[in-house]
């Protein structure tokens, strides 16, 4: 049985790297009595993947990891199971079944959440950036300089008085990182980009609604339809086991 | 929301900042209003390795057991925190509270080894007390050594208020005790170091006094005050079973050295071989009973979510219910699928079952520690393991499906001749022989591994061997050179390596081991000139401590290669470790005629650990 389970990241834990949080997980889950299953071979490793990794630094209210049980009680008891093993900071948030052939996390992640919170002042010019049709980075890669249009990759922004949503594509396709957004719009504006002027919080992953990205004239202005519609958050492509959360 | 000593920026800025935010699974955090102490327990070296440390573990949830004790820890940040702490004056901290250290009743620091005597005083330093015991004034915590490198405390005599001689669990809450009695009372701070001086196991080192001979050696070594004791008796716990030991160790989030649960079987160890000071100083050996070892292997297990758990003690294969509880762990790991690592084994037929059954043959490797190359200098180190020995082990490891072995000697031991150093090269080459000899050609995996590294000898306090002179930083050159030679000449060379230590940190060591107090200038002189993290080969610098003796006026062969006579009065003289000097005397003398010691299971040698009233002393007896 797969079990997906959602959960939140926050204060002193955003600096624990991604591996350090796998690890953590192995020993929360045993710590939990959760009914995990291993791998075969010389050492055995529990069947876990996450959806993708957050950044050190970052916060997080939706992190997933997917997991392998034999068993499972119901998804309250498990939370609360896991939540008794977890240090301050790790709130989990979820645990839900995936169906039979649902897939991993990893595989459909298509966007994420941000809301980057500004300790000052927030731009008011982040509009006018938005507002361009093309917003071009420099992309380092191994070999050479490339330009990259980054616009198409912020799927819904909203400016708020404490700070910026950005809805960005997540996952192995593409991926945009809330930091290179950031990064571009500073450098637009003329100032220098200080990452630790805000905190940055990923609110959420999602997969297409769909199982796959819409083609270009289904959310064309025409469509009416928007592609920030298009997605499904990874919690609700599981289901609750024993009726209540 | 846990507040933080260091900003977001500077903690983004430094290498793993999981190593300052505390907040580790199964560590303690209390209301500073609700207790009356508040201890700082510090492994002055890289969180990683002070977070590997188990006695940490056993003090840190000691003292957290009593309500008015918060007990929190403390380690030395790595250099680049280190530069910005010091560029900003960010006072030291623990990792709990976060708060500094400079605030708190006590700093414990735990000394293992001699080369992190640096950066004692760096971590001091960055707590912003006063690096002399003599300049504390009431408002500085008290700073207490304990450790097995206080088995000769001297060199940092000046850096302490008080040491600690022996194994914590016996008499820190004690400590404890006569400090809250003593705060009741306002009696100040020396008078509750004279008072401390008169508990067991306590040294106060401000109580004591020291004359030297005109050739440099010690005169006199006296106490200040009648009411002071002249010795100090090391305290130790006879029945294991009875000590506390935790149930929930605290959980490191990112990978530390021994990134597993660690289960103390037993302490000393029997085999009495001349050059070790653990063998010598926790004697007598006790044991923990299986039923024990059980219990609290399960429970860990569950409270710590550890999937790897590995046995500690001197030499695992003397205890005497081994078996049992490896075959009791098995049926655990079948269950839970936990990883189980078996340090300090003989290898033999048993061994490699119980190897082949935990881990994969294919990636790891056996280790032999023959420390020297001929049976003769083995017996001149009592080393109880003879060429038959390891080459049967061997042959059978090569059947059992081994390829990889590793060897560990020392350079520079007493009494060492061209041939000993050679003969580390010729055992080497037996040990390639045997695998050829052993598995038959399509049964080979490759070629046969045999690397051998050899560090250099450095006497020890409470060892046969204390009154043993160090040789030149070229000399232990030369010896690893003529190894290296040696190597290249046997028939097996391309299955051999050979790896060998810095003479440099040898010399280094030699002084801080078998140092007096006039040391403690020199410490002090090359941390101003930049040293710390001593053991770390790259930011040792052998330069800096050359210019310190200068600085201080102090030649440092008076401590390394300087012949001492029997009758000499040793810094560490006025310890009693319950082994006598005589008895140590006396294997100094069997050593130098190679005669070998059996050990304590065989025949009691009457080292004089008995005088303690339990352990192995007493077995015969049951």
């Amino acid at each position: 049985m797969k079990l997906r389970i959602k959960f939140a990241k926050s204060g002193c834990m955003k600096f624990i790297g991604h591996l350090d949080i796998m690890r953590y997980f192995q020993k929360a889950i045993r710590r939990a009595g959760i009914d995990i299953a291993y791998s075969e071979g010389f050492s055995p490793h529990q069947i876990m993947s996450f959806a993708a990794p957050l950044g050190v630094g970052l916060e997080s209210e939706g992190e997933y990891l997917d997991i392998q049980v034999h068993s499972a009680s119901s998804s309250r008891q498990m939370a609360k199971a896991l939540n008794q093993a977890m240090t301050e900071g790790m709130k989990v948030r979820s645990v839900r079944r995936l169906p039979e052939d649902g897939k991993n996390a990893m595989s459909i992640v298509a966007a994420a959440d941000y809301f980057v919170r500004f300790y000052g002042d927030c731009s008011q010019e982040f509009d006018a950036f938005m507002a361009r049709k093309e917003i071009s980075v420099v992309k380092k890669t191994k070999k050479n300089e490339v330009m990259l249009d980054i616009r198409p990759l912020i799927y819904d922004f909203r400016r708020e008085e404490s700070g910026i949503f950005l809805k960005l594509a997540t996952g192995s396709v593409n991926n945009l990182k809330p930091e290179l957004v950031m990064e571009t719009f500073f450098s637009w504006i003329g100032k220098e980009w200080d990452p630790f002027c805000c905190q940055v919080c990923r609110l959420d992953l999602y997969a297409w609604a769909d199982g796959r990205k819409p083609e270009e004239d289904a959310v064309s202005e025409e469509s009416g339809a928007v592609l920030a519609d298009c997605f499904i958050s990874l919690e609700e492509l599981g289901e609750v086991i024993g009726g209540v959360e | 929301m846990r507040k933080l000593a260091l900003s977001d920026r500077i903690l983004m800025s430094v290498d793993k900042p999981a190593r300052y935010i505390g907040n580790e699974w199964n560590s303690v955090m209390k209301e500073k209003a609700d207790v009356k102490i508040r201890f700082a327990l510090c492994f002055p070296d890289v969180y990683e390795i002070g977070m590997s440390h188990p006695g940490i573990q056993i003090l840190y949830n000691m003292y957290n057991q009593r309500p008015d004790i918060w007990c929190e820890r403390v380690y030395s940040p790595w250099t680049d925190l280190d530069q910005v702490m010091r560029e900003r004056h960010i006072p030291l901290f623990a990792v709990e509270s976060q708060d500094p250290v400079k605030e708190f009743d006590f700093l414990g620091i735990t000394i293992q080894y001699e080369m992190c005597y640096t950066n004692i005083l760096q971590i001091l330093d960055l707590s912003q007390i006063p690096l002399q015991a003599c300049d504390r004034t009431e408002e500085d915590p008290i700073v207490i050594g304990g450790g097995p490198c206080v088995y000769n405390p001297e060199p940092l005599a000046d850096f302490f208020d008080l040491f600690y001689i022996g194994e914590g669990e016996v008499a820190n809450l004690a400590l404890m005790d006569l400090y809250l009695e003593c705060k009741e009372q306002r009696t100040g701070r020396q008078e509750f170091l004279r008072r401390a001086a008169k508990l067991p196991g306590i040294y106060v080192p401000s109580l004591y006094q020291v004359s030297y001979n005109e050739d440099g050696t010690i005169g006199s070594f006296t106490p200040l005050c009648a009411e002071t004791p002249e010795k100090v008796r090391k305290v130790i716990e006879t029945e294991l079973d009875d000590v506390y030991y935790p149930d929930a160790p605290v959980v490191p989030f990112i990978k530390v050295t021994q990134d597993r649960l660690v289960l103390e079987i037993q302490r000393g160890c029997i085999r009495g071989c001349r050059f070790c000071q653990a063998g010598m100083v926790y004697r007598p050996v006790r044991e923990r009973s299986l039923s024990w070892l059980e219990e609290k292997a399960s429970k860990m297990l569950k409270s710590t979510g550890h999937e790897e758990i590995s046995l500690s003690s001197l030499s695992s294969s003397d205890y005497s219910q081994l078996e049992e509880l490896i075959r009791f762990l098995i049926e655990e790991i079948g269950e839970r699928k936990i990883n189980i690592s078996l340090p300090s084994l003989r290898i033999d037929a048993f061994s490699l079952d119980v190897m082949r059954r935990v881990q994969d043959v294919k990636k790891s490797s056996l280790t032999f520690a023959p420390e020297a190359g001929t049976q003769r200098l083995r017996d001149v180190i009592n080393k109880g393991l003879t060429q038959e020995d390891i080459l049967t082990g061997a042959a059978a490891a090569f059947e059992g499906g081994w390829n990889k072995v590793k060897l560990y000697f020392m350079l520079g031991l007493p009494s060492e001749t061209e041939e000993d150093m050679e003969g580390i090269a010729v055992l080497s080459n037996e040990v390639a022989r045997t695998y050829y000899d052993t598995v038959p050609r399509e049964k080979r995996n490759g070629r046969v591994q045999v690397t051998a590294s050899s560090s250099f000898f450095i006497p020890k306090p409470f060892t046969p061997f204390q009154w043993a002179s160090m040789l030149e930083a070229e000399e232990y050159l030369d010896r690893a050179r003529i190894v290296n030679h040696a190597m290249k000449e046997q028939l097996n060379r391309k299955s051999l390596n050979y790896q060998w230590h810095s003479p440099e940190t040898t010399i280094i060591e030699g002084v801080l081991a078998r140092g007096d107090r006039r040391v403690g200038a020199v410490i002090e002189a090359a941390y101003r000139n930049g040293c710390i993290y001593d053991a770390w080969t790259e930011s040792f610098h052998y330069d800096k401590w050359m210019e310190a003796f200068e600085a201080v006026g102090i030649d440092y062969h008076f401590y390394t290669s300087r012949t001492r006579s029997p009758e000499e009065i040793f810094p560490w003289d006025f310890i009693d470790t319950g082994v006598t000097k005589e008895f140590l005397k006396r294997e100094w003398k069997q050593a130098q005629e190679g005669k070998i010691t059996p050990n304590c299971r065989v025949n009691c040698s009457g080292c004089g650990a008995k005088t303690f009233g339990g352990g192995v002393c007493y077995e015969a007896e049951n």
